[in-house]
This record gives structure tokens, C-alpha cells and sequence, in this order.
């Protein structure tokens, strides 16, 4: 029997898994969407096409499947772009399906024509523009297996209109084989006893662990790893969940904005083992006086992110995951031989002694609520189990702070791209992931503001997203760089006009709430997370509150602006 | 350091720009690039010039390599191998400096490959230098048009 290409994209998209998709109809599409309601996909309109890529991107990191979304040619596609990227720089496993104008008038400057496959090569793993129905099932088979294999990263389909309509045999492609696409997973032998007989040796060892734990689900190898060895464990904003966030061993985020004891005990580490993280600037700071001391060893399944920004010792191409419980394998016979615990204990106790110098902590007021004390209130409430989605900036930062978070995927925000609106798309993606979860948007007033428009999205949905609005009437962040590097000339970064966020909750029929006094916040705020179906919390907070420790721009870890 | 690597590349639309946008994305340089077809229809092979320490080599390296459609990647430079490099030159040529011309064809082994009352057209091929040399020899003649390959590369069989 023939089918359309429309059916079969569907079909296909049924055969990868795929339960949401989250999209918005355009010309370009009518076809997909005319099949649509004999499909068995649910479909989630949202009400701007950035809105349905953020929503892919955060059912992908709260369920660690693919995320999928559909959009309509020209601007439904650019408006994709910024997700894409945002997808791309922290490696989300996203299928972005665009509508295209009929093969025979691409190239044309048809109307809504756009040359997307162009404008996102540099920001997708892979892209596709299907001028043949006859590749469309391969083209959809290899998508989503690249989007998840290897380092997994955004692949977007680009689907003429003519191409939809066309029908011809339908034959599900069984096996994916690419010969210019082979990721290495598995852990080199060689290496691998290299680096267990440097854990050996360690005496000030420390683990920094990123998104690649994640990812690759490798967080029980790697707490076993510490917990047995003795190592203290520090990880980057993507990898925050890969290590129980109440164990006495974890210090905390590292870099611009991490603990006093995760910076230091980098910077007097003799071993380092770098796991799933690429040394990115706001980790390394000044690069060249990143670890000194330390021995580095490298992971990563992506050879492009060895020896990119720093120069290591052992590099260890694989997944992390395998690599780690390679490790395990090869150290379990050691427990007994070594005494790792006695062996660690002068460090530990030295990185212990730092955690207590200098916590994370700040100044508390009886008058004006401090934006720390919202997240510390949330994480009491939610006993660390809910999914926490983030904007950029400073509420980013204290959520990332003050949120201990006890399992992967729970920890969803934009690391690597830093895209404003974010977290509430992004929120929504996870709710469908995670029906079982509090979804909380840890949002500032600026940023909120950037895809508000999905709370239709979240109500028509009957979704129990909370949105925590750290509200302090600037664009935080940015005022913070203005008040420490630029004399305080806060141009452009006060938000003077803002909407009432409980009118406009209600507006979009959602429930709001308003908590302006220390005194209530517990109370209110309790209420909130209990009050069923989409809720905006406008909690007004200390205005010129600053995120502290800070490194500033290009210094050396050790140099951080405290409390 | 002048590095030449061979990209073997699956030979589908979109792949030139793909390999071009890496090297201006990430700020590598690309002194010349030269792409053409091979036995197998659905193969294209890459010859690029390009230059870097080893550590940005290492990256263009990895990051060729990270392109879904790159299937080969090797960096001749380390390799004894053939390099060849083509070029048209008109020249202008009367009757005072033909001969003299024609002397320089003859002593660099080029072809004439097309002629008139005041110019010579001269074919040469040759590694770098010897083009390099004899597009400087040339240019006091008056060159009026060149045209320049890239450069085509094959490592030798016998590499000892």
C-alpha cells in the first residue's frame, strides 16, 4: 500500500518513540497536520514556535529521550533557531521537522521560503532537506538515531510541502548504518588501567563531573566511584544531579559562580578527573591557572572536546558511563588493598574545612526577601524531588546554588547558549516527561517575559507548572556586572514598566500569587505549590541582591569576591 | 605550519558548505581548497591547505572528522606524498620578449595552450614553490589573468 509522505512521517515518528510533539500548523505543513488526528501522536500547540523547540528540549533532558517538535516554513523555522542553538550548545537529543515550499520553488523566494538547512548547519548535529519521498523514511531513521547517539545534539529534517503529498511504498528501514558516522563508546583498556592506577597514586583527587554524566546515565558508577575512593566531587551547571547534593562529599557548582570549596580544591587537586565537561570559560576561568597542581584526566565521548580549550594528561575518548564503570571494574579489587578512606583524609578534611570557611550563604533580612532564602524554601517544600527548570542570570545561578539536587535530569536550564525564556517552555516539555513531578520555572521578571506567552500552552494543557518569579525589577545579572565592573551605570537594566504577573495569571486563567513580606513566604508559597493546574509566584525580592561567589570574567579561580 | 590534509566526503549537496563554514566558524584559515570526484560516484575527495600550530591542527583535524558526512580525514604533512598544484597564466609577449618567455616555459617544462599577436597563455603544474616561482618570473612580462588550482595530493606508495 502507498502513503503519503505525510503518513509516513508520522508513522515514522510513531515507530521512533516519539509521544509529544510539540509544534504550530503553517501553510508548509497543512499536510502533516491533516494526518495528524490519525495518528496516535500527541500533539501540543504552543504559541510560538520557540516555545515548541524549548519543549522538546526539556521533555529530552527530563526524560533523556528525544525530544520532537514541527514547524511551518520561513519564520516558523528561524524562530526555531534560537532553540536549536540553545539545544546544540548543551548536546539535547532534539528532531526539529520544518515545513519547506514545494521542491519546485525552493530557491525562488517563494513566500514563507526560508534556506533553513543553511541558516542552522552551524548550530545543529546534522541537518536534512528531503527532496525524495522515497529517502524520507531513511532521512527520519538516521535523524533520530543521530540525534542520540554519540554526543546527542539537535537534528532538524527540512520537509518540502510537494514531498508531503507524494505517495509511495512504505519501507521501514530496520537497521541504521552510516559509514562516515561510527561514535567510540567503549573505554580504551590501556587507558583505563592508566587512569585506575592514577586514582591509586591520588592523594588530593578530585572529580568534576558535566552534562556528559548526565546523558550518558552515568551518575551510580560515578558516585560509586567517589564514595568508595574517597573523592570529593565538584560538577558544572549541566552536570548538577550526577551526585547527591546532601552527600558530605559533594562541594557544590564550580567556577565563575561555584563554592569557595570547589574552586579551591580544583586549584589544589594533584589529580583531576574531568568526566562528560568541556572547560568551558565560566568554569576554567583563567585558563592557564586552571588545576596547576593536578594530573588531568579527560573524558568525553566527543574527541573535538579533548585538548580544545585545555591541555591534558590522559585523554579517555568514550562513553561516560562505560568509561566510569570500566573503572569501577577495574578499582573494585582495590577497596581491599588500598586504604583510599585513611589515604584521602587529610585532603578531605582539608576540602571539608574550606566548605566550612566559606559556604554558600548570604546575608538574610527580616524586612526584604532574600532570593537565596526562595530557592532554600522551595528545596525545603519539594524535599528535592522536584524538577527544577531555570531562565538566565542571577535566578539561574541561586537555583543552581541553593537547590540540592539528588538525581539526574531534575536540573533543566540553558548552560552552554544562556537563552532567556527558556525555563517555562522548557517546563512544559518536562511536565509531559514527567507527569509524576513538580515542575517548578525558577524565572526572573526579565526573562519570563521572553516566552510568557506559552502560559496559554501550560493552561490548555491543564499543566501544574509553578512559576517562581525571583522579581527584583532589573535584569539582574547584568546589573550585577554594571555594579562590580562598570561604576554602577545601570543603562537599560531596569525593568520600569512591568506587568501585574497575578492579573496576568489570571489572565491566561492560572492561578497567581504575590509575596512581598519575609513573613509569609513559607506560608505562600506552600499554598502555591499546592494549589493545582499553572501558577505564576511573584515573589518581590531584594532589588540589588548580588550572586556571590564570584569570579570575575577572565580571573584565576582563587581570585573570588565573596559574601 | 602549512598542513595538507585529504577529506574524503560523502558527494551530496551542502557538503562544501558544511567543510567551509567549520573553517570560518571556528576562525581556522584555508589557503586553498580543492574538491573533486572519485571512482565511486557517490565519493568526493577535499584536498585543503591550511595552516595553524599542532593544537589548532589537532582541532580542524577533530572537527572534520565530527562532520556527519566527512568519512576520511588524513593529514599528509607528516607523509611523504605528491603534491601538485596547476595554473594558466596570460602573459603579454611581443616580439622583443617572446623568446625570452618561451626560454622560461621551456627551462620549467609548462605548455603554451594558447596563443595571439600579444599574449601567451601558459599552462604549469608543480608543487608550491615551483608555481610560486614561476608566477614571479612571469609577472615582469605583464601577467594580464591567472588562474590557480588548488592543490591535489596523494601520498606515496613507497614510504621509507
Amino acid at each position: 500500500m502507498e502513503l503519503s509522505g505525510a503518513q509516513i512521517l508520522l508513522e515514522c515518528l510513531k515507530r521512533e518513540g516519539v509521544e509529544v510533539l510539540f509544534g504550530f500548523p503553517g501553510g508548509a505543513v497543512i499536510d502533516i497536520y491533516n494526518e495528524l488526528p490519525n495518528s496516535s501522536l500527541k500533539h501540543v500547540l504552543v504559541r510560538h514556535e520557540q516555545g515548541a523547540i524549548h519543549a522538546a528540549d526539556g521533555f529530552a533532558r527530563a526524560s533523556g529521550k528525544v525530544g520532537c517538535c514541527l514547524v511551518t516554513s520561513g519564520p516558523g523555522a528561524t524562530n526555531t533557531v534560537t532553540g536549536i542553538a540553545t539545544a546544540y550548545m548543551d548536546s539535547i537529543p532534539v528532531v526539529i521537522l520544518t515545513g519547506q515550499v514545494p521542491t519546485p520553488l525552493i530557491g525562488n523566494d517563494a513566500f514563507q521560503e526560508v534556506d533553513i538547512v543553511g541558516i542552522t548547519r552551524p548550530c545543529t548535529k546534522h541537518n536534512y532537506l528531503v527532496k525524495d519521498v522515497r529517502e524520507l523514511a531513511h532521512v527520519i531513521r538516521q535523524a533520530f538515531y543521530l540525534a542520540r547517539s554519540g554526543r546527542p545534539g539537535p537534528v532538524l529534517v527540512d520537509l518540502p510541502k510537494d514531498v508531503m503529498q507524494t505517495k509511495t511504498k512504505f519501507i521501514w528501514p530496520e537497521d541504521v548504518k552510516m559509514r562516515s558516522y561510527n561514535p567510540n563508546v567503549k573505554p580504551h583498556a590501556g587507558q583505563i588501567k592508566k587512569v585506575a592506577q592514577l586514582l591509586r597514586d591520588a592523594k588530593r583527587p578530585i572529580i568534576y563531573a558535566g552534562g556528559g554524566v548526565i546523558t550518558s546515565q552515568g551518575h551510580e558508577a560515578l558516585t560509586w566511584l567517589a564514595q568508595n575512593l574517597h573523592i570529593p566531587v565538584t560538577a558544572t551547571l549541566m552536570g548538577l544531579g550526577c551526585f547527591p547534593g546532601n552527600d558530605k562529599l559533594w562541594l557544590g557548582m564550580l567556577g565563575m559562580h561555584g563554592t569557595y570549596a570547589a574552586n579551591m580544591a580544583i586549584n589544589n587537586a594533584d589529580f583531576v578527573l574531568a568526566v562528560g565537561a568541556r572547560f568551558d570559560d565560566r568554569v576554567t576561568g583563567k585558563v592557564s591557572t586552571f588545576a596547576p597542581k593536578a594530573t588531568l584526566v579527560h573524558v568525553d565521548i566527543d574527541p573535538t572536546s579533548i585538548q580544545k580549550n585545555v591541555s591534558v594528561h590522559v585523554p579517555l575518548v568514550a562513553d561516560c558511563r562505560l568509561a566510569l564503570e570500566a573503572l569501577k571494574d577495574e578499582l573494585t579489587p582495590s577497596l581491599t588493598e588500598y586504604d583510599f578512606e585513611g589515604g584521602h583524609l587529610p585532603w578531605v578534611s582539608k576540602v571539608l574545612a574550606w566548605a566550612k570557611e566559606h559556604p554558600l550563604t548570604y546575608h538574610p533580612s527580616e524586612t526584604t526577601i532574600k532570593p537565596q532564602s526562595v530557592v532554600e524554601k522551595l528545596y525545603e517544600l519539594t524535599k528535592g524531588e522536584a524538577v527544577i527548570c531555570t531562565e538566565v542570570g542571577q535566578n539561574q545561578m541561586w537555583a543552581a546554588q541553593f537547590y540540592r539536587f539528588k538525581e539526574p535530569n531534575c536540573f533543566l536550564s540553558s548552560g552552554g547558549l544562556g537563552t532567556m525564556g527558556y525555563g517555562f517552555p522548557a517546563a512544559i516539555g518536562a511536565q509531559f516527561a514527567r507527569p509524576d513531578k513538580m515542575v517548578i520555572d525558577i524565572a526572573g521578571d526579565g526573562s519570563i517575559q521572553m516566552n510568557i506567552q506559552e502560559m496559554a500552552t501550560s493552561v490548555c494543557n491543564n499543566l501544574g507548572v509553578k512559576i517562581v518569579i525571583l522579581n527584583n525589577g532589573y535584569l539582574g545579572m547584568v546589573r550585577q556586572w554594571q555594579e562590580l565592573f562598570y561604576k554602577k551605570n545601570y543603562c537599560e537594566t531596569c525593568m520600569d514598566a512591568q506587568p501585574d504577573f497575578v492579573k496576568l495569571a489570571e489572565a491566561y486563567g492560572a492561578t497567581g500569587f504575590r509575596i512581598t513580606d519575609p513573613a509569609d513566604l513559607e506560608r505562600v508559597l506552600k499554598q502555591a505549590l499546592d494549589t493545582p493546574g499553572t501558577v505564576i509566584v511573584d515573589v518581590r525580592v531584594e532589588r540589588e541582591e548580588n550572586v556571590y561567589p564570584m569570579v570575575p570574567a577572565g580571573a584565576s579561580l582563587t581570585d573570588m569576591l565573596l559574601v | 605550519m602549512r598542513h595538507i590534509l585529504t577529506v574524503t566526503v560523502e558527494n551530496e549537496p551542502g557538503v562544501l558548505s558544511r567543510v567551509a563554514g567549520l573553517f570560518s566558524g571556528r576562525g581556522f584559515n584555508i589557503e586553498s581548497l580543492n574538491v573533486g570526484p572519485t571512482l565511486d560516484p557517490g565519493v568526493s575527495i577535499m584536498t585543503i591547505t591550511t595552516e595553524g600550530d599542532e593544537q589548532i591542527i589537532e582541532q580542524i583535524v577533530k572537527q572534520l572528522r565530527k562532520l556527519i558526512t566527512v568519512i576520511k580525514v588524513v593529514d599528509l604533512t607528516d607523509l611523504k606524498s605528491v603534491l601538485r598544484e596547476m595554473v594558466l597564466l596570460k602573459v603579454n609577449a611581443n616580439d622583443a620578449n617572446r623568446a625570452e618567455i618561451l626560454r622560461t616555459v621551456d627551462i620549467f617544462r609548462c605548455k603554451v595552450v594558447d596563443v595571439s599577436i600579444d599574449e601567451l597563455t601558459i599552462e604549469a603544474t608543480g608543487n608550491h614553490e615551483k608555481i610560486n616561482a614561476i608566477v614571479g618570473l612571469l609577472t615582469r612580462f605583464g601577467v594580464k589573468e591567472i588562474s590557480r588550482s588548488g592543490m591535489v595530493a596523494m601520498k606515496r606508495s613507497i614510504q621509507n
